[in-house]
Order: C-alpha cells, then sequence, then structure tokens
C-alpha cells in the first residue's frame, strides 16, 4: 500500500513539473513581463538593468529552476494589475472558491447516486422516467443559463435567495467562510446548485448504467439465489461494484468542478479564483494566469491521487503484489 | 415409498416478447426423492436451466410462470410473494451455478460472502457463523480454510472457486440444491473432483440435487435417475442406465449417437486397419509442419525495477521445449486442461506470437525467417476460434467475413471473382450461399462456425488450427462440425492441429496426439497408442477422470 502510494506521488510530481514548465513558458514568454513592468518612459537601458536585476538574461533552465524554487515557497511574484503579491491574491480568494467547490461536489455525489440508484431499481417508474428527462437538462443546457434562470426565478420573482456575492463572511484569521453566517449560506445555495448541475446528471446516468449492467451479473443472480434480502443485494453487493468506473469520472469531474467555477463564480460575482483568474485575462494579468494554471494543475493532480488510493481501498483485485495468490 | 423432497407439476414458463409468446417451458411436471441425483439433460435452448430458475422463482419479466403445483416436501412454493421465497432461496434451496468465475462477488472476501448467508438464514452470531463457514469450506476440501476464509474469489482457481460456491449453496443445510451447469467452465480433472464433492456433500446431508447440465457424461458419473428435455418439454425419463443403454424415443437417441466417446476407437484407425495397412505413418512423404523447440516465457514482473534487478521476478514457462510435427492431410491433437500452454503453442503456431525459443517450420521455412515466409505464413496457416459467436465481426456481412482474406491477401482480381468464390466456399461448408447477404446474429452457433470454417479457407490454406473449435457447440452440432471439418480435410487435402480439452473429440478426429502439461509436452504419439495404452502418468490421469456415458453399468 505505501509502496504504491509513493509511485503515485512519484508520479504526481512529474505532471506538476509538466505544469509548472508550461505556467512558466507562459510566464516568461507571452509578452515580455519587463515592458508590464515599467513605465513608458523608462530608457533600454533603464528596461536591460531591469531585466539583468530580475535574472531575465540567465540561461532557461537557470531561470525555471528559480521559477520552482519560488513556487514551492508560495511566491509567484507581484500582480501586474493589482500589485500585490499573488500568493496573497491566491490566498484570499481561495476559500470562496473551495467552499463552492466542496458543496457542489457534495450535492452532486449525494443526489447523483441516490437518483442513479432509484431510477437503475425503478427503472419502469414514472419518477424514474421523469428524474431522466430532467437529467437530461443538466447535461444539455450550458451553465451560465442555468445560473440566470436560478436568479430569474428564485432571486428576482420569487425573492427567496441573493442573487450574486458571497454573503456576510466570517474570518478564522487564515480562511474566511461563508458556512457560519445566515447569509453566506443562503447566497452559497444557488452557484451551488448550477455548478452541481452538470456532475450530478452526469453521476446521476452513470451510476445507472453501471448498476443495469452489474444487476445482470451472474454474482447477483447467485446473491438472489442464497436468499439475501434485497437491500444487502442492492447497496451492498451491486452498489460497491458500480464504484469503480463512477469514482473515476466522479473524480475527473470534480476536478473540472474547480475549474468550471470560472463561469457560476461570474454569473454570481462569487469572489473566488475563476473570477479573479477572468479578471486577469481581461488585462493580461500574467502572473496570476500562471500561477492559476499551477493551481488547476495541482487540484487535478490531488485528486487523481485520491482517486488512485480510492481504486485501491474498493477493489482488491487491484492490489498487486500486496496479497499471495494461491490455488 | 417416501414422499417427494420436489414435486413439480406442470410447470410451463413462457415469454411474452413483442413478436409473440416464446415458451421456453412447457406442462412440465417430475419428481425428486430425498437423497436423490435427478440429472436434468438437453441442448441449449431445451429450457433446463430455466425450469431451475423457475423453481428458486428467479425468472425475470417478461418471463411468466405458471404451474399446477410445486412442492418443497409438502409445502407449496409456487406463487408465493418476494419476501416468502426469500426465506426459501438459499434456506431450502440452495443453487450452484455454472461460472465460477463469474457467480461470486469479486468485491468482497470468501468469508464475508459465506457468513452474510449463514446470517441471513440462521440464528447464529458472526463467531458462530464464521466458524461455520470455516467447516463448510474445510468438508468442501478448500486446504486451509482458516487462512483461505479472508481471501477475495480472484484468489482461488476456478476448481476452488466452484467448491466455495458449493460450500455457499449448502450453507443454511438445505433440502434441495439445483447445480446448474456446475462443471461445464472447468478441466475435467478439476470437473470430476467438483462432482465427487457435490455428490459427497449431498449424501452426508441428505440433500435431494438438480443436477442440470448438457454433458451426458456429467450425468452418467453423478447422476440416480434423468430427464431428457427438448424445446422445453420432457422427451424421456428414466434411469440413467436405462437411458443410455435403451434409449427410447428418437431425440434420445440422437443426443447419445452424437456423444464422441473416449472409449470409441478412431474411426479413421479402425479403417487403416481393416485395409490391413496399419503401418503406413513411415511411409509418407516430409511434414507440413514442425514445430522445434518451442517455448514461450512471459514476464510477468510487477515492475520494470524488478526486471532489472531481478528482485520479484515472476517468469512464466508458458511453453517448454515442444516439438512435435504433422504430416501432410493428417491432423495433430494437443490435449491438456487450461493453462497448460494449448493455446499459447497455437498462437505461436500461426504467427500471432513470437516464440521465445525455437521455430516453427512450414514446408522446411521458418515462418519467422523473413518478409516473404510472413505473407506464406498468412495464406497457408488459418485458425478457427472457439466462440464463433465472437470470432465473427457483428457488423459486417457474411459475404465480406468470408472475402476478407481473399481481399487482404490479393488472392483474388475482382469481385465478380470474389462472389464466385464466396459462394463456392459457403456450398463448401454445407450453407445455401445465399446467406452472403446475411449478417452473424442470423445463425446458430454452428453455422457461425460453418462460416468461420469458411474464412478460414479462403485464403486456400493448407495448414488449419483448430483451437476449441466445438467446446461452445451443442453435442449434436458439434458432431455435424467434426463431421464437416473431417469432410472439407478429404476434399481440400487439409493439414489440422487440433487444440481440445474434450479427449473424446481428439481421439475421433486426430491421427497423433500430444499431452501437454504445464508447458511440458509430456507424451507424443499415434492416437490409439495414446488412448489405449498411456504412458505418462499425467495422460492416465487425465483420461480417468473424463466422465463417460460407457461407465455406466
Amino acid at each position: 500500500m505505501l509502496a504504491f502510494i509513493f509511485k503515485r506521488l512519484g508520479q504526481s510530481i512529474i505532471v506538476m513539473l509538466a505544469v509548472a514548465l508550461i505556467s512558466f513558458i507562459m510566464f516568461r514568454y507571452v509578452g515580455d513581463p519587463v515592458a508590464s513592468m515599467v513605465s513608458q518612459e523608462a530608457t533600454i537601458a533603464d528596461q536591460e538593468l531591469l531585466r539583468e536585476r530580475l535574472g531575465l538574461n540567465d540561461p532557461f533552465y537557470v531561470q525555471f529552476f528559480r521559477f520552482i524554487m519560488n513556487a514551492l515557497q508560495g511566491n509567484f511574484g507581484i500582480s501586474y494589475r493589482l500589485q500585490t503579491p499573488v500568493a496573497d491574491l491566491i490566498m484570499s480568494r481561495l476559500p470562496a472558491t473551495i467552499e463552492l467547490a466542496l458543496t457542489s461536489a457534495t450535492i452532486a455525489l449525494i443526489v447523483g447516486i441516490v437518483a442513479g440508484v432509484f431510477t437503475a431499481l425503478n427503472r419502469k417508474s414514472p419518477i424514474a422516467a421523469g428524474i431522466m428527462a430532467f437529467s437530461l437538462i443538466g447535461v444539455s443546457l450550458p451553465t451560465f443559463l442555468i445560473g440566470i434562470g436560478l436568479i430569474y426565478i428564485f432571486a428576482v420573482e420569487l425573492q427567496w435567495l441573493p442573487s450574486f456575492g458571497r454573503g456576510q463572511v466570517v474570518d478564522l484569521g487564515w480562511w474566511r467562510t461563508g458556512f457560519l453566517t445566515e447569509t453566506g449560506l443562503r447566497s452559497l445555495i444557488l452557484p451551488a446548485i448550477t455548478l452541481s448541475l452538470f456532475q450530478m446528471t452526469l453521476i446521476m446516468r452513470l451510476v445507472r448504467a453501471e448498476m443495469l449492467e452489474v444487476l445482470r451479473q451472474d454474482y447477483i443472480k447467485f446473491a438472489r439465489a442464497r436468499g439475501l434480502s434485497k437491500r444487502a443485494i442492492n447497496f451492498s453487493h451491486a452498489l460497491k461494484n458500480t464504484m469503480v468506473p463512477v469514482i473515476t469520472i466522479a473524480g475527473l469531474q470534480l476536478g473540472s468542478i474547480i475549474t468550471g467555477a470560472l463561469i457560476t463564480e461570474t454569473v454570481f460575482q462569487w469572489p473566488g479564483i475563476g473570477s479573479l483568474f477572468l479578471s486577469s485575462v481581461a488585462v493580461v494579468d500574467v502572473p496570476v494566469m500562471a500561477a492559476y494554471l499551477i493551481f488547476v494543475g495541482f487540484v487535478f493532480v490531488i485528486v487523481n491521487l485520491i482517486v488512485d488510493i480510492l481504486y485501491y481501498v474498493v477493489d482488491p483485485r487491484l492490489r498487486v503484489g500486496g496479497s499471495s495468490k494461491g490455488h | 415409498m417416501s414422499e417427494p423432497v420436489l414435486s413439480v407439476k406442470d410447470l410451463s414458463v413462457v415469454f411474452h416478447l413483442r413478436r409473440g409468446d416464446f415458451t421456453a417451458v412447457n406442462k412440465i411436471s417430475f419428481d425428486i426423492m430425498p437423497g436423490e441425483v435427478l440429472g436434468v439433460v438437453g441442448e441449449s435452448g431445451a429450457g433446463k436451466s430455466m425450469t431451475g430458475t423457475a423453481i428458486m422463482g428467479l425468472v425475470d419479466r417478461p418471463g411468466e410462470v405458471s404451474s399446477t403445483s410445486i412442492t418443497l416436501n409438502g409445502d407449496r412454493i409456487d406463487g408465493l410473494d418476494e419476501e416468502s421465497l426469500r426465506k426459501i432461496r438459499g434456506r431450502r434451496i440452495g443453487m450452484v451455478m455454472q461460472d465460477p468465475l463469474t457467480s461470486l462477488n469479486p468485491l468482497f472476501t470468501v468469508g464475508e460472502q459465506l457468513i452474510e448467508t449463514i446470517r441471513r438464514h440462521l440464528p447464529l452470531n458472526e463467531k458462530q457463523a464464521r466458524a461455520r463457514a470455516i467447516e463448510l469450506l474445510a468438508d468442501a476440501g478448500i486446504p486451509k480454510p482458516e487462512d483461505r476464509i479472508d481471501a477475495y474469489p480472484h484468489q482461488f482457481s476456478g476448481g476452488m472457486r466452484q467448491r466455495v460456491v458449493i460450500s455457499l449453496a449448502l450453507a443454511a443445510e438445505p433440502e434441495l440444491v439445483i447445480a446448474d451447469e456446475p462443471t461445464s467452465a472447468l478441466d475435467v480433472s478439476v470437473q470430476a473432483q467438483i462432482i465427487k464433492v457435490l455428490k459427497r456433500l449431498c449424501a452426508e446431508r441428505g440433500v435431494a440435487v438438480m443436477l442440470i447440465t448438457h454433458d451426458m457424461g456429467v450425468i452418467a458419473e453423478a447422476a440416480d435417475r434423468m430427464i431428457v428435455m427438448n424445446k422445453g418439454e420432457i422427451v424421456e425419463t428414466g434411469t440413467v442406465g436405462d437411458i443410455i443403454h435403451r434409449p427410447k424415443e428418437p431425440y434420445t437417441i440422437k443426443l447419445i449417437d452424437a456423444i464422441p466417446s473416449i472409449k470409441e476407437q478412431n474411426p479413421r484407425y479402425a479403417a487403416a486397419v481393416a485395409r490391413g495397412d496399419e503401418g503406413d505413418a513411415a511411409v509418407t512423404d516430409a511434414p507440413l509442419v514442425r514445430a522445434e523447440n518451442l517455448s514461450m516465457v512471459f514476464d510477468l514482473s510487477p515492475s520494470l525495477f524488478s526486471r532489472l534487478t531481478g528482485r520479484n521476478r515472476k517468469i512464466v514457462n508458458a511453453v517448454n521445449d515442444v516439438s512435435f510435427q504433422i504430416e501432410r492431410g493428417k491432423t495433430y491433437g494437443l490435449v491438456g486442461e487450461s493453462g497448460s500452454g494449448k493455446s499459447t503453442c497455437a498462437r505461436m503456431m500461426v504467427g500471432l506470437l513470437r516464440p521465445t525459443d525455437g521455430n516453427v517450420l512450414l514446408e522446411g521455412t521458418d515462418i519467422w525467417n523473413d518478409k516473404d515466409a510472413a505473407a506464406k505464413r498468412r495464406s497457408k496457416i488459418q485458425m478457427i476460434f472457439q466462440d464463433p459467436y465472437a470470432s465473427l465481426n457483428p457488423r459486417w456481412r457474411v459475404g465480406d467475413i468470408i472475402a476478407e482474406p481473399m481481399r487482404q491477401l490479393g488472392i483474388a482480381r475482382n469481385n465478380k471473382e470474389i462472389t464466385e468464390k464466396v459462394a463456392y466456399l459457403l456450398d463448401r461448408v454445407r450453407l445455401d450461399p445465399v446467406v452472403m447477404r446475411k449478417y452473424p446474429h442470423e445463425f446458430s452457433g454452428g453455422q457461425r462456425q460453418r462460416i468461420a470454417i469458411a474464412r478460414a479457407l479462403s485464403s486456400e490454406p493448407e495448414f488449419i488450427i483448430c483451437d476449441e473449435p466445438t467446446s461452445a457447440l451443442d453435442v449434436s452440432v458439434q458432431a455435424q462440425v467434426l463431421e464437416l471439418m473431417s469432410q472439407l480435410q478429404d476434399e481440400f487435402g487439409l493439414t489440422y492441429l487440433l487444440i481440445s480439452h474434450n479427449l473424446a473429440v481428439v481421439r475421433q478426429m486426430a491421427d497423433a496426439v500430444g499431452v501437454l502439461h504445464n508447458g511440458v509436452l509430456v507424451e507424443s504419439g499415434p492416437v490409439e497408442e495414446i488412448f489405449s495404452a498411456p504412458k505418462a502418468d499425467y495422460t492416465r490421469m487425465l483420461l480417468d477422470a473424463v466422465p463417460d456415458i460407457a461407465k455406466v453399468a
């Protein structure tokens, strides 16, 4: 088990180095960093001086190494636009995005799995047919349209929930959370639902399809022939077997919840990393973009690492080498 | 006479399909006495499995079960609701299914599945249930059950898994066990052990058994009385000895005649003896195919690191120094259990797998020699696979399937010629040439295997490798396909390498036989010599293990 995790960790580091390289190339070669730093009156000599001071004349690998060492210490340079350290900017926006993503992921997983199991077990019922029809909407409608629609119904017409922002937040020193205030929670509902809808329907359809496949297997028939209760068969024998493919897709999808938050955050003016990224793109704030790229890469690597470990936990057949193969 | 354990009266299973009703089981009635093993035999589609499933109340929609009555030791068990049925399944009727590889849930340990079943039906706590599970596994002949109970199904071999399945079926001391093809997926030697275990355990506990199988040999070995089913109806009922020796119904007679018996002499050998030229093997010309010291090593080491350093290295000698030769127009049979390296040999002979060591010579040239040899190999050597359902592309028309080798190898020049050749080939395999417009799913298993044979013939090969060509087919269909293969051999002067675990088929078809065991050729020689006077212990064991109808007194 430990060896397996170390192996996966090693692979993760290689992936992160590749991401860092792309990010570095963007940082270094998309536009001229010096040109965007100095004022218009600066002479060419001044620019050369700055270039020398920033180490931009050093060989490529030296610069890359420096970039990585800085990134490891959380130093991503200074935002061109806001003139504050990028790391501080990201840290101030991170809690909003993470809280939104976690809430969405939880909703997507719980509702998706429950609805998927329900529709698989009651294939013919009108409720299942209704859920399936609804799921098509979730898969096919673009996120921003759903968000605007929800705002129109629940914020404008019914006036139950706020239409934008994060509400009041409580500062815990290192983390500013919206979970602890009423307005914070109320503001979270609409964006979380919007963000989760696509993954929710995807997970649901996947669970349903896998479940139907598993229910056809011999070991389910054999479990029935052993007189086990319906509950034990459906939720212990069948559901566990659907989990391997579901974990794969859900894992990838949860990673993309972070990136998908971009649109949702814009629609709801949610003060997260996604909206920070968008406003940075508008003014070519390269250090922020580079840091965002690394952050997203990091999230995907972590999620995939967790997925790999979960495989190992769920499916004994994948525990290679660790167990004795007897005959 | 005592009361029957199971009494079935007028059981029918009807499937309501869009095209109309399909009757899978038609008003059958039978009894099973206490401690009796009742064999139910028939070809695929005869409704035998459906009968077992219907008794368990496991028929899914759109199937509909109707019966006058089904009683288990006097209690009606038909028409019960789900909850009452669940109390009978496992508790009073145990079930053993065909494929031990798929009937256990791969994600739970054997112990978890046993304890779950035991606790569902018996008032035991976790610890007592575990003790009972260990006892059951020990009874079923699993060595060191205290250790093995926490293993997952994939850590057991096929035969061991089937023992686990049998323990599961017997977990709650049922009155009846329905065993649906319990040994069909297993090797002959394992098959014999499993039948023995099942018989012993049921006899010790006084459990009645309904043994469903297509294999008359298994019935002959295990059952007391048997039912022959065809198209959903019972054709004949009687004691096993009576039916095998004195079948009354034409269908039963046909079925029994179709079974190749391992005790039957090779027909060609018999003919040769009659002609008086027994020793003609020596005068034939040079062999068409020679396998010289073939070896295949698979490196299953867990990682590149261990491959380089030699730690944890896992090397499997799938085939080890195997040599044999096949004369033109003859058939060489290769027999052995699963994992013995038969199919690896076949793949090396056909050129799909490069031997680690040794050569395959076709008319004296190594098939791996150069480009020319490879081209020659492709047209001269063809293969027929085990599963005709999987070996034909379902999205291609039969005509295109058969024409593919011709097109690939540039044998025919234009479409007209191709069509003519395909028609000719279909005619040769006794199919109507008009079927070339159809798709594979429109054919039965036997017809599909004919199509596969036609495809193999289309490159005008001299040597055809048949990897278990009939093991997916019913006995009567098997007989037809084997007959066709013999006729084609005479017509086209073909040379066969016949790979099969079915020794009776090999004895009937082959001129010479090789016996593979763990990748080593333990014995090789003329077919009658090996079957009547085997030298190697392993061959003798293999021959003894075969369930055969000729053994019934």
